[in-house]
């Protein structure tokens, strides 16, 4: 690293943006596919796709899911309830559950309730207030959204620590890329098809540079959202270990993190009239989501929060009650301080809810160029590699096994998640509707899938297993409103005459990713044949010979 | 260094490959000591940042602890691109040092004005 500073920096950008990208690639395809995660679940639930979704007025919607939860969780300590929007027609309600006696079983939740840890939740009819039962057990899209932090298979925390570290390589990446790409605007504008290696730097230069204020905040913001666990020394320091206190302060709406009961048993008022409450005092507004804390209790508070959506931040203003009486406790309003309010609307633009449709598709699209990016970096290592390698094999010297391994990882990735992304939808439609554990068993398909692919990858990562992955994904996608007409009465045939978007648009998004990946496998068997490595133009090979050669 | 495979010169007598592996191994260690340098190093400094800030920023508790987490994860990332553009390993690890002695001081004074009061 006696080279300048351009250099060193480009070394740093590659080893930064290699050593994680394929995980990398893992949680920008799933954290993009996040951005539609509701529509994801609808298209999931067919069952729901011609129910009324029709919801009633949000007071007579929240006291239907008080009394649900009433026979549920009355003895536990806390209650969430969210209200249905344009995007979740169902009422989401999830409770703590009372503890039990230690050596006693628990009893199996009801049909319709998931279980999380101390937490069972479940998605209300907002009408009836009865789980919705009548969908199929899935996880819907949620699982892209929970596997682009907490992985699976493995306790969230080390998985959240894993995505933190790779995604401060990949800060660092976007950085040091930046710095070594110096023409960096000009480069944009530069695309030469057809010139093996130049053409990936073009490429990747392209996706990069176009989408680059969406990759720099998107990996900036992703870890202000888990920072407290990733930086926790200052407040440790000034709060003196008291991480509740903290967060008290951060999010004063939810109030005491761990609240006491008194103790004393005291019905709780009807929520309905609180509801109408908060809204006339956000000018008709609608509530998001309601917290209950210590229901029953006479020491009981009712916190209303706004929906989100009328500004960037991810936390909205809020009004809390007590539970016995109705009086009103507290109220937070829109004025936090400079620090708190920038972490909230940084977390509020990492989660993208903020934005009507047509910003959200932006989103996804820039999301797609991030998971371009990474693939294009990934696969413009190889390609330098391989052609060093072509003239070490002029001298006799074999392939190495960085570069089998690259080659196996790029293949199993960028081709074998969307197969296995595509198989989670496959079984979802597939599966047996009674089939036990439902929702797990479409999750154990997705890595199957995923498993298989990268195994045949890593075996023989060559042209034809890309070829072949290539195509199984262009198939696996594009067949998927065929899948849909096959197995349900909502296909693109009966939505897109009934202007049923939220499903139309599901089935069109996958035919496009079919068309894409469709496209790719076509790109590449046109050039078989041809010599794997192609005769570069001296100048052109390395990365910083490129950048030189471009001056 | 696919270079290994080609016969040294005669010239160099016996000690030429022997030189040239512990220049090898040098250099990888001083790699090595820069990879710990930006991971170890670039975060004890950015944890140290966030904590003076939460102890010094002259505003309120919450908001101070907040900024300096904020900006923690910036102060890694020129960390790491400092420890890789620096002259050599050993300057990284200074350019490093000299700031977290500045900020540890500072961490110091406060924690003993604490145990003073």
């Amino acid at each position: 690293m006696k080279e300048g500073f351009r250099q060193s920096m480009s070394w740093l950008h590659t080893y930064s943006g290699l050593l994680v990208g394929w995980v990398l690639f893992m949680v920008f395809a799933a954290g993009t596919a996040s951005y539609f995660k509701d529509e994801i679940s609808f298209w999931m639930r067919p069952e729901l796709h011609l129910a009324d979704l029709h919801a009633p007025p949000q007071a007579e919607v929240a006291e239907r899911a008080f009394a649900a939860l009433q026979q549920r969780g009355a003895q536990g300590q806390r209650w969430f309830v969210t209200l249905p929007t344009e995007r979740e027609p169902g009422v989401r309600a999830s409770w703590m559950r009372a503890a039990v006696p230690r050596g006693q079983p628990e009893a199996a939740p009801e049909p319709g309730v998931s279980r999380r840890g101390r937490f069972d939740s479940a998605l209300l009819d907002a009408t009836t207030g009865r789980p919705l039962q009548a969908s199929r057990d899935t996880r819907g899209g949620e699982f892209f959204y929970r596997l682009h932090f907490d992985l699976h298979y493995m306790p969230p925390l080390w998985a959240r620590w894993i995505i933190g570290f790779c995604a401060m390589f990949m800060l660092v990446a976007i950085v040091s890329g930046v710095v070594t790409h110096r023409r960096i605007f000009a480069d944009f504008f530069t695309f030469r098809p057809g010139k093996g290696q130049r053409s990936w730097l073009d490429a990747h230069n392209a996706v990069a540079v176009l989408a680059l204020p969406y990759h720099l905040m998107i990996t900036y913001t992703g870890l202000v959202t888990l920072m407290l666990m990733y930086m926790p020394w200052g407040p440790q320091l000034t709060y003196k270990g008291d991480t509740s206190a903290f967060l008290a302060e951060v999010f004063p709406a939810n109030g005491p993190r761990d609240p006491k009961p008194s103790g004393i048993s005291v019905p709780m008022v009807p929520v309905g009239p609180l509801v109408t409450q908060a809204t006339s005092r956000w000018g008709g507004a609608p509530v998001g989501r309601i917290t209950v804390n210590n229901p029953n209790d006479a020491a009981a508070t009712i916190v209303l929060s706004r929906q989100e959506g009328h500004d960037m931040s991810s936390t909205q203003p809020a009004m809390t009650f007590s539970g016995a009486t109705g009086r009103l406790i507290s109220e937070v309003g829109e004025e936090p301080g400079a620090a708190t309010a920038t972490r909230s609307v940084l977390y509020g633009l990492h989660i993208g809810r903020f934005g009507d449709p047509l910003l959200r598709a932006l989103f996804f699209l820039s999301g797609l160029a991030g998971c371009v990016m990474v693939a294009t970096g990934l696969l413009l290592w190889a390609v330098k590699e391989r052609n060093k390698y072509s003239k070490a094999a002029a001298r006799g010297l074999g392939a190495g096994w960085a570069l089998r391994l690259v080659d196996g990882l790029n293949v199993g990735t960028i081709a074998g998640l969307p197969i296995a992304m595509a198989a989670f939808f496959w079984g979802n439609r597939l599966l047996p509707l009674q089939l036990h554990e439902r929702a797990q068993a479409e999750i154990h398909l997705f890595f199957a899938a995923w498993a298989l692919a990268a195994i045949a990858a890593l075996a023989r990562p060559t042209r034809r297993m890309w070829l072949a992955q290539l195509g199984i994904a262009a198939f696996l996608f594009g067949a998927i409103p065929l899948l849909n007409a096959l197995t349900t009465d909502t296909h693109l045939g009966a939505t897109l005459p009934a202007g049923l978007w939220r499903v139309a648009g599901f089935d069109l998004v996958c035919l496009a990713m079919g068309a894409a990946f469709a496209y790719s496998a076509w790109w590449l068997a046109r050039k078989d044949g041809r010599p794997m490595v192609r005769k570069q133009p001296a100048h052109a090979t390395g990365l910083l010979a490129d950048v030189k050669g471009a001056r | 260094m696919a270079d290994t495979s080609r016969p040294e010169p005669h010239r160099h007598g016996r000690k030429g490959p022997i030189l040239r592996r512990s220049s090898r191994l040098r250099r990888r260690l001083a790699v090595a000591s820069r990879v710990l340098a930006a991971i170890g190093g670039g975060y004890a400094l950015s944890a140290l940042a966030a904590t003076v800030m939460a102890i010094h920023l002259p505003t309120s508790r919450v908001e101070a602890a907040v900024a300096g987490m904020l900006a923690s994860f910036v102060i890694y990332t020129g960390a790491v691109v400092w420890v890789f553009a620096a002259r050599s390993a050993w300057r990284a690890w200074l350019g490093l040092l000299a700031p977290g002695v500045l900020l540890g001081g500072l961490l110091l004074l406060h924690l003993h004005a604490g145990s003073a009061t």
